[in-house]
């Protein structure tokens, strides 16, 4: 674990650059261009309940939904091009050539095919955070030494066997990575979807208060945004810790 | 001594075994499973390719160095059952190929490997292997580690769980059973490595310079820690080593190779008696001989 004055720094910057922020929208003191941090906690404040009860959970429900089915996904993918050579050369370079396009200006057909659903902004979330758990798996699975794969063969494994005790488990710290990747990803592609077409959610939210010329309304959603991308790290974190107990700790 | 039944079936027998390609990495997943693919015959040089009967000849491309040199040519031995043979030689000269051949990640190109009289499909998963690095699987416990080759041959994790334990007090690993590998010395590491390597159920065991990455200290201990095991175990030992000291110690005959092709392999008989100490190696006639060992590997070196 780590000590209490590890944190002392990370916070009294964070402190600091609140302060500064505080100054300079005050200075300004146009709310709609800058909103000052305790106009925008003071908003969080006001809007609490229908942040709460119908626009978060609006937007969790495309992060999470998006997650689970990129996951599902990306790991099959990764696996299946772990198993055959033919689909790993099919389907990898369209890969890495699918990350070219600019999925963001993609968005709107997704508008055009799924309507105003959750499934336009899970298809955005989808898009965004399936590369990064694709190809972390796949390189994951790719890591395991060729020396323990021999000595498994000397032992008379099969190929699944190499699959379940040696390539899964070489594979799963670069698969949580990937994740953690794209968790933080989601919160884009979910926000990003909002924008697009929604009757709720916090992008959805903040847009509108945009239209509204309300600077801290902007931002209070945003900060709750910001929240949930930081506790989906810290629950992978956690779900790594517990999985990956065997990992030398310092 | 046991090892003079001459007429008896060998528990290792190489008949006329040649062998030309060094670095046979992918073989061993053609080995395993697809022996009947179109692919089998498959080489990936040209110049292999076309020494294979009947095979048709492609486009060539550049070959890596030594690809096509001939590393085994028409080689015999024999190895008794319970002996321990010890196999020295430089880097290079075919030792870990000859793990590979023995174990049935490399197939010869022609020639029999028998094992007590047997010729064999395939030898994986018929002869126990150490390799050089421990090579444990770092997320599992020491016991499970060692209850892999069981769990590879069918049994369950439990049942095979339950059978290393009760092996754990045999081997000095009893209070380390559920460690993990990076909170053991490499000392012993190496013990839960050999301890894997007797579970995969045979009477061969091939060790790859088990310790070379140890400490003089430890290696020492390990030796007459092996020394034991062996004793108690009566099983066949062929052990690779780049020290010809502790070939001396351990063997009861020394397998050098030294040129390339080998087609003999220098067998030298170590007269020492057991249980021997570290002591035994000043005698003179064990320094004389050693002295020839270190003579047939500089002639190598030479040249």
């Amino acid at each position: 674990m780590r000590h209490w004055k590890d944190w002392i720094a990370p916070f009294l910057l964070v402190f600091f650059a609140l302060l500064a922020w505080e100054g300079i929208a005050r200075f300004i003191g146009m709310s709609f261009i800058l909103p000052a941090p305790t106009e925008v906690a003071a908003k969080l404040w006001e809007l609490k309940v229908i942040l709460f009860t119908v626009h978060l959970p609006a937007t969790l429900q495309v992060i999470i939904t998006g997650l689970m089915l990129s996951t599902l996904l990306g790991t099959g993918l990764a696996v299946w091009m772990n198993w055959s050579k033919p689909v790993e050369k099919a389907f990898y370079p369209l890969l890495i050539v699918s990350q070219t396009i600019p999925v963001i200006a993609l968005a709107p057909i997704f508008v055009l095919w799924f309507g105003y659903t959750i499934w336009s902004k899970v298809a955005v979330t989808v898009l965004i955070t399936f590369f990064p758990i694709t190809v972390n798996t796949f390189d994951g699975l790719r890591s395991s030494s060729s020396q323990l794969r021999q000595l498994l063969l000397t032992m008379e494994a099969g190929r699944r066997d190499i699959f379940f005790k040696l390539e899964l488990p070489s594979s799963l710290p670069y698969f949580y990575s990937g994740l953690k990747v794209a968790v933080t990803l989601s919160v884009i592609g979910a926000a990003i979807g909002e924008w697009l077409g929604a009757q709720a959610g916090l992008g959805y939210f903040s847009r509108r208060m945009m239209t509204q010329f309300d600077g801290a309304g902007v931002f209070a959603p945003i900060v709750l945004l910001a929240l949930v991308g930081i506790s989906l790290v810290l629950l992978v974190v956690l779900l790594e810790k517990m999985t990956l107990h065997w990992r030398k700790t310092e | 001594m046991m090892r003079n039944n001459q007429h008896g079936q060998a528990a290792l027998q190489f008949n006329n075994v040649s062998f030309r390609y060094p670095t046979a990495e992918t073989s061993a997943a053609k080995a395993k499973g697809r022996r009947n693919h179109p692919l089998r015959s498959f080489r990936p040089f040209p110049a292999i390719k076309t020494a294979v009967a009947g095979s048709q000849t492609t486009k060539s491309q550049p070959l890596p160095t030594h690809a096509d040199q001939l590393l085994f040519d028409s080689l015999q031995f024999r190895v008794e059952a319970g002996e321990f043979i010890c196999i020295i030689g430089p880097s290079g000269s075919g030792k870990s190929t000859l793990f590979k051949l023995i174990t049935g990640l490399s197939r010869p190109e022609t020639g029999q490997i028998l094992l007590h009289g047997t010729a064999h499909d395939s030898l994986l998963g018929k002869v126990g292997y150490m390799p050089q690095h421990d090579l444990l699987l770092p997320w599992r416990t020491v016991v499970a580690n060692a209850a892999l080759p069981l769990e590879l041959k069918g049994a369950s994790r439990k049942e095979a769980e339950q059978r290393v334990t009760k092996l754990l007090g045999q081997f000095g690993l009893e209070h380390v059973a559920n460690s993990f590998p990076w909170e053991l010395s490499g000392g012993m590491r190496q013990r839960v490595s050999f301890l894997r390597a007797v579970l995969s159920g045979s009477d061969i065991l091939l060790l790859d310079e088990p310790f070379s990455a140890l400490d003089a200290i430890t290696r020492l201990e390990m030796q007459e820690w092996l020394m034991e095991q062996w004793k108690r175990r009566r099983t066949t030992v062929l052990f690779i080593t780049h020290d010809v000291d502790e070939a001396l110690f351990l063997a009861d005959r020394i397998f050098v190779l030294h040129d390339t092709p080998v087609r003999q392999l220098h067998d030298i008989s170590v007269p020492l008696r057991r249980p021997r100490n570290a002591a035994s190696l000043h005698n003179p006639e064990l320094i004389a001989l050693k002295q020839q060992l270190l003579e047939l590997l500089r002639t190598k070196v030479k040249r």
